[in-house]
């Protein structure tokens, strides 16, 4: 009898692909339907966004964040913010930590409807993308209402936020946070006891503690893990340290339970939107020095030394006293981070970005092997993967 | 807060033997420096402690220091959960010196060396795979390097006649703008356009 020689598969796996969320080229090596190695090659999108901002004003620096994880564009704002105003020695008005703690969340949200629709249409429900885009919608009007635009809004600067929200934009969030719950129902009606959902998620790319430390998790991933570990509570930044919620944590760390643990943190974030609300004081909502911030409109027309302000501080810009700082936040697919080397001069020496999604997919190797195809596409969705943060 | 962090570094100097060289607080941030020699002792160690327990790598990035002798600083940014720290290790190399790869300590560390590599042309020894990660495939120099010009040297577009894609020498229809944003009377450190007359000519018909 002739010998059968058996090979292994070597198959491409995007750059273009529905299930790839952007351009992930995956290099995988299949023995039968079983995946034995996957070797993700990335930077498709990379734009060299750390070599801009080097040569930028830390205030030109701002929307390059917006465009990293573009899904969450706020909550990274913030953490270059916080870097500056660490570096610049630079006090918030309470209004303004308000109003940031509000939008992150906002973020946050918006965040996660995208990645649990996206992972239920990955393993195959259309309908939960449907209705989640629809209230993405609502909360990219609140965006836009309060910066101007839906997504790139460059609404976080260092000393605070632009301007203050529009009259009357508060209530209609409010009101958002009564409605919102009803339609997180309706989603998990679909999804949380669904058995279709269930199988092809529950003991599919399990973490275990160790593991999701060892690979330098953060967020949902690591909480997923049971591993209770939020920077909000732990490292609180603005006002974090005066409002009350929960932090979810799972129990087995597959991809069921980082599902739910964003649905939950979806509700959270609805409870500390209402407290933010309710206890928002009035005031300034950026720092009134106006060697960092911009004076207002009317006062230029009336002092000379508001113009002269204005003007160095859109040439110029504003000199960042030397020194270096790690300053993260807890964005909504995990710990980033921003590594800010100033020397003095208007424009940063050295800005390293820390995605989350570079250790997440970092480890889809590791996570996937032994895996079939398909189960593949499920850990890779409920990772929350957004080029724009990898590739940088 | 400064004060744990103050006892921390303390602790940490002492233990790790002579792997530290200088360890400072700034901005409620501790920064230990260490050398490539001891650097995967002083990893192991402050992962490992039970009063350190720094076991997640967030980071590793490089800075381009041009000027100094050993000139990129590679920067390791650690968090402990334990003991909720964060700590940042820094050790110095240059252009043709290796540092030891944490990949045995850590697994999160191949793509951050990988990424270094790529920016930086920093070499890593005893690292499985170490390829390019966010450039081309192709691609030569490393972008970071405070060196390497913003607009790179190659562009590529679509050859209509050869049907391809083709890399060519960057043409720039208009000159690169390079803004001077520096105030004259605190920031520049060249003459001001009419003042070399100060000092030659004018100052000589003066005397």
């Amino acid at each position: 009898m002739a010998e059968t020689e058996i090979k292994n598969l070597t198959m491409n796996f995007g750059p273009q692909h529905p299930a790839a969320h952007g351009v992930l080229r995956l290099v995988v090596e299949m023995d039968g339907e079983i995946v034995e190695r996957c070797d993700p090659h990335i930077g498709l999108l990379h734009r060299g966004t750390e070599k801009l901002i080097e040569n930028k004003t830390y205030l030109q620096a701002v929307p390059y964040f917006d465009r990293l994880d573009y899904v969450s564009p706020m909550c990274q704002e913030h953490t270059f913010a916080l870097a500056v105003e660490k570096l610049a020695g630079i006090t918030v008005p309470l209004r303004g930590q308000y109003i940031r703690v509000l939008f992150s969340e906002i973020t946050r949200i918006l965040n996660h409807i995208l990645n649990i629709s996206a992972f239920a249409l990955d393993v195959g429900a259309m309908t939960p993308l449907l209705w989640g885009f629809e209230e993405r919608e609502k909360l990219m009007e609140f965006y836009e209402r309060v910066s101007g635009a839906r997504l790139h809004s460059a609404y976080f600067r260092p000393g605070g936020v632009h301007r203050d929200p529009p009259a009357g934009l508060l209530e209609e969030v409010a009101e958002f946070c009564e409605t919102f719950p009803a339609i997180i129902d309706d989603i998990e009606s679909l999804l949380t006891e669904n058995r279709i959902f269930r199988q092809r998620t529950v003991d599919v790319g399990i973490v275990t503690k160790d593991e999701a430390m060892d690979w330098g998790f953060s967020g949902p991933m690591l909480r997923g893990s049971g591993v209770p570990w939020d920077l909000r509570k732990s490292q609180p930044y603005d006002v974090y340290s005066r409002v009350d919620f929960d932090i979810p944590v799972g129990k087995n760390g597959d991809c069921f339970d980082r599902y739910l643990v964003r649905v939950e943190e979806m509700r959270q974030s609805l409870r500390i939107m209402k407290q933010c609300i309710d206890d928002m004081p009035g005031g300034p909502v950026r720092t009134t020095d106006n060697k960092i911030s911009p004076p207002r409109r009317g006062e230029m027309k009336q002092s000379m030394e508001a113009l002269i302000h204005h003007f160095k501080l859109y040439t110029e810009g504003y000199h960042v006293p030397a020194g270096e700082t790690y300053t993260a936040v807890e964005a909504p697919k995990g710990e980033f981070g921003v590594y800010l080397v100033a020397d003095g001069t208007n424009k940063p020496y050295r800005c390293k970005i820390r995605a989350p999604g570079f250790a997440f997919l970092q480890a889809t190797d590791y996570l996937s092997k032994g895996h079939m195809l398909a189960d593949m596409v499920a850990i890779v969705g409920s990772m929350d993967i957004v080029f724009g943060e990898i590739d940088r | 807060m400064d004060e744990a962090l103050n006892d921390l570094g303390e602790y940490i100097a002492d233990q790790s033997g002579d792997a530290v060289t200088s360890w400072s607080i700034s901005l409620g941030e501790l920064a230990l420096e260490t050398t490539r020699d001891y650097l995967g002792a002083l990893m192991k160690f402050v992962r490992d402690d039970s009063n350190c327990l720094f076991k997640i790598l967030i980071d590793i990035t490089a800075v381009d220091f041009p000027e100094r002798g050993e000139r990129f600083e590679i920067v390791y940014n650690l968090l402990s959960l334990s003991h909720n720290q964060r700590i940042r290790v820094t050790v110095s190399t240059d252009e043709n010196t290796p540092v030891p790869s944490m990949v045995s300590l850590f697994s999160a560390a191949g793509w951050f060396e990988r990424e270094v590599w790529d920016m930086f042309g920093v070499f890593f020894t005893d690292h499985p795979d170490l390829r390019r990660m966010l450039t081309d495939y192709g691609f030569e120099g490393h972008p970071l390097r405070k060196d390497f010009p913003l607009t790179g040297y190659v562009e590529v577009r679509y050859d209509e006649e050869q049907k391809r894609v083709v890399h060519q020498p960057v043409t720039l229809t208009q000159d690169f703008r390079n803004f001077d944003f520096m105030s004259p009377w605190e920031g520049a450190e060249y003459i001001l356009p009419g003042d070399e007359k100060a000092d030659g000519e004018a100052a000589e018909e003066a005397d």
